[in-house]
């Protein structure tokens, strides 16, 4: 629906300069104004659904609605609540653990196979790109799904050899194994999208440089830790940022890991888990607010806190 | 999973979630942030469709008389999880021409009320129509959403309806919605284990347990039950049990949830567990109804609806269910409970509350439909008629080896304290049920100290949300 607003008011434009002037087409747009008019379907969109959402949801989380008594503002008391919520933090830790485990996993895979793939090593290397890619292709959802039948602690696959081999049956859901169960799954999930993002930067590293290092008598492998990683090293801190941001948005995964888990995984397993029982279980549509705010911070911080990290090491 | 199910279908966490995320998420977004026009555009696209359809035909036909028409014809928008629903409303739509029933399946247990309450909330894309539980109907009277059917239906079909189920509709003459079907319950067991490993009909709890530790000890691997994190199921047996957790008079709400009759009963489930007795696996996952189709699990104490569920997934184990009544605490007891069960409401935002109320009345008495439901779907009816016609209590299921169950369920029926109340938010008592007894389950302190933390927690909440709690 959306797509059909953009070219409309340009050629629009255009026929009111043809026909005012009577003259060879002139732009009647001044180029100082000409961007804002091209940036003007993103800006409606980005407006839309992004700024009047957040609006909506700041201002939600300025009021209380209770079942007795109706709604009243009550400013910043959602917020002072939530920053002492042990539950938030409870998930907020959590995602800590599962991030030092799951990130470095992800990114040193990502990297091995984007490097190994830009070596030239490899036969059919758009083969294997796609093939990495397409865990990445397929929904969360869909995903965990797959993964949860995998896990099945009777009948799936794994449960199933295990039997057959007279081994004892892994429980992919117990409380010290359910971080490693759901990490797994999201590395399955974004490797191949780390991958990509490296396997184009390491693309665009002039060949010069190949020719210049061989000449030094610097082996494939010196190359690629010597050469190649410093030059990418940008992309890493990229990847670092968006994956502290995904993991600490962490909900599909767990919320539907939770019929299979129930003993380890609660209504306030991850932030926005959180969140969502807040608003869709208990009716606390404004608390919830607060909590995604509070929960947008503390993304930000963390973020900042790695930038600043990453850009202190890089000087 | 948190509210008791009424006829839910088998699911594991993917028909659960598949639907819900993203719909949920999506419609939320769009009924909180997009101008209101276009909001319900996108909402309504659906009925739109639907509308479009009509009004195309209408302009086929020609002129004003195709469009009067097409006005004339009221259309209802039903949203219900049963199987063959649609079927009964086709029969309806035969005796009511001028009535158009559209049933929707916008999920079931938790996703089904999270769409109703997003609707209540936003205040559009609500249906006419929507079938609940008897657990839900004071949550969605605190959010004034239900209509008073009262004024649309005939005053005379009170009394045809079970005693109890009649009572949780009303208040005072005002009618929040019309039974339709109840979930009496009794013990579901297998036959061919019984009688291959030489257990008794458990007629009390303590028989209860002494079968559960004397299959375990025969059978390793091999459990008489499965006690999986069910808050519906909890309150449930703890209804039978006399626990009364929750009395609410206007904005005055009385919270008990572990009282003497709770703790008793945590502590009689915590012996078990912790014996080794019975399961602790999560229910209604599709591994979970496996276990009960290949002898894992041998005994559901559980509703009339039951097997709604069962005979979709289980086969092997097909024909070789028995029913009794419900174990007993008081040796020579007579009480049993109910778990779930469901009423047609109509919602406050329909404009054609007449019409909501005739198609309500015509599911829940008309008794042609009700037949077909007990017999052909396993919903136990609510009409005192059908409970007591000989010949449809002595219907042979295969399901159960040609047992007439029906027979025990309406004595179980009978047997309902109907002074049970539920919260007016029971979701959010269920969810801390749920979240508390998983950890127990885990190991992390007792069934009773879980029962304690629940307490607190709902206290809380309630005092938040404006109640005074004595």
């Amino acid at each position: 629906m959306l797509d059909a607003f953009g070219p409309v008011p340009l050629v629009e434009f255009n026929a009111v300069s043809n026909t005012l002037s009577g003259q060879k087409p002139r732009v009647i747009v001044s180029k100082k104004v000409a961007p804002y008019v091209l940036l003007l379907p993103f800006l409606l969109v980005f407006v839309g659904f992004l700024i009047v959402p957040m609006g909506y949801a700041f201002g939600l989380s300025l009021f209380k609605t209770a079942l007795v008594g109706g709604t009243r503002f009550v400013g910043l008391e959602n917020y002072a609540r939530a920053v002492v919520d042990p539950k938030f933090w409870d998930g907020v830790w959590l995602l800590v653990r599962f991030g030092l485990i799951q990130m470095p996993i992800m990114l040193s895979l990502a990297l091995i196979f984007a490097l190994i793939l830009d070596s030239g090593m490899v036969y059919a290397r758009s083969f294997f790109r796609v093939s990495f890619f397409l865990p990445y292709a397929v929904p969360a959802v869909i995903a965990t799904l797959l993964w949860g039948y995998l896990y099945g602690p009777s009948y799936g696959p794994v449960a199933q050899l295990a039997t057959a081999l007279s081994l004892p049956k892994p429980d992919f859901f117990s409380p010290g194994a359910i971080l490693g169960s759901l990490a797994n799954i999201t590395i399955w999930e974004y490797t191949g999208y780390n991958m990509i993002i490296y396997f184009a930067a390491l693309q665009a590293i002039p060949g010069d440089l190949e020719e210049a290092a061989k000449m030094d008598g610097a082996s494939a492998l010196t190359y690629a830790l010597r050469v190649k990683l410093p030059m990418i090293v940008p992309m890493i801190v990229v990847t670092v940022i968006f994956s502290i941001i995904g993991t600490l948005q962490l909900f599909s995964e767990p919320y539907l890991i939770t019929n299979l888990a129930r003993s380890v995984i609660n209504s306030n397993f991850t932030p926005n888990y959180y969140a969502y029982t807040l608003a869709f279980v208990a009716q606390q549509y404004n608390y919830s607010a607060a909590i995604s705010f509070l929960l947008g911070a503390v993304v930000a911080v963390f973020s900042y806190a790695f930038m600043l990290l990453a850009n202190r090491g890089g000087r | 999973m948190a509210a008791a199910p009424g006829g839910r279908l088998p699911m594991d966490s993917s028909s659960q979630g598949m639907g819900a995320v993203p719909s949920q998420f999506m419609e939320q977004m769009m009924k909180t942030t997009l101008p209101s026009a276009l909001g319900r555009v996108l909402l309504n696209r659906r009925r739109l469709l639907q509308g479009g359809v009509a009004a195309g035909a209408a302009l086929a036909l020609g002129g004003p008389m195709g469009r009067a028409m097409a006005q004339d014809k009221v259309n209802l928008t039903v949203w219900a999880w049963t199987p063959k629903t649609q079927d009964m409303a086709n029969l309806f739509m035969q005796k009511y021409p001028h009535i158009s029933v559209t049933v929707e399946n916008v999920g079931q247990g938790a996703p089904h009320y999270v769409k109703l309450r997003n609707a209540v909330t936003a205040g559009t894309g609500l249906p006419d129509v929507a079938l609940i539980e008897f657990n839900s109907i004071s949550s969605f009277k605190a959010l004034n959403a239900l209509a008073d059917l009262g004024p649309h239906i005939d005053p005379a079909i009170a009394e045809k309806f079970i005693d109890w189920t009649w009572t949780s509709v009303t208040e005072g003459d005002k009618v929040y919605g019309l039974p339709w079907n109840t979930g009496p319950m009794a013990l579901l067991y297998r036959a061919d284990i019984f009688e291959q490993y030489g257990l008794t009909v458990p007629e009390t709890w303590d028989d209860y347990a002494e079968q559960a530790i004397k299959l375990a000890q025969a059978a390793p691997g091999k459990y008489l039950a499965d006690f999986a994190v069910d808050s519906g199921w909890t309150a449930a047996v703890l209804w039978q049990a006399g626990w009364r957790p929750f009395k609410t008079e206007g904005t005055n709400i009385q919270i008990r949830i572990n009282d003497e009759i709770a703790k008793s009963w945590a502590n009689y489930w915590q012996r078990l567990i912790d014996a080794k007795a019975v399961d602790t696996k999560p229910g209604w996952t599709t591994e979970w109804f496996a276990a009960l189709d290949d002898g894992t699990y041998s005994s559901w104490v559980t509703a009339a609806w039951a097997p709604v569920l069962m005979e979709q997934s289980m086969t092997k184990s097909f024909g070789k269910w028995r029913a009794a009544p419900m174990p007993q605490w008081q040796p020579g007891g007579k009480v049993a409970s109910n778990w779930g069960g469901t009423v047609f409401s109509a919602f406050s935002t329909s404009p054609q509350l007449k019409e909501a109320a005739e198609f309500a009345t015509f599911m829940s008495t008309d008794p042609e439909a009700a037949r077909f439901w007990l017999t052909d779907v396993f919903l136990f009816p609510v009409l005192d008629e059908l409970i007591e016609d000989e010949t449809l209590m002595g219907h042979p299921y295969e399901f159960y080896g040609g047992q007439a169950v029906n027979t025990i369920f309406a004595e179980a029926e009978a047997q309902v304290d109907p002074s049970f109340e539920f919260a007016p938010f029971q979701d959010y008592v269920n969810s801390q049920i749920e979240d508390n007894f998983a950890m127990a389950v885990a190991g992390n302190g007792t069934l009773a100290d879980a029962f304690d933390r629940v307490q607190d927690a709902v206290v809380i909440y309630a005092r938040d949300q404006g109640y005074t709690v004595t």
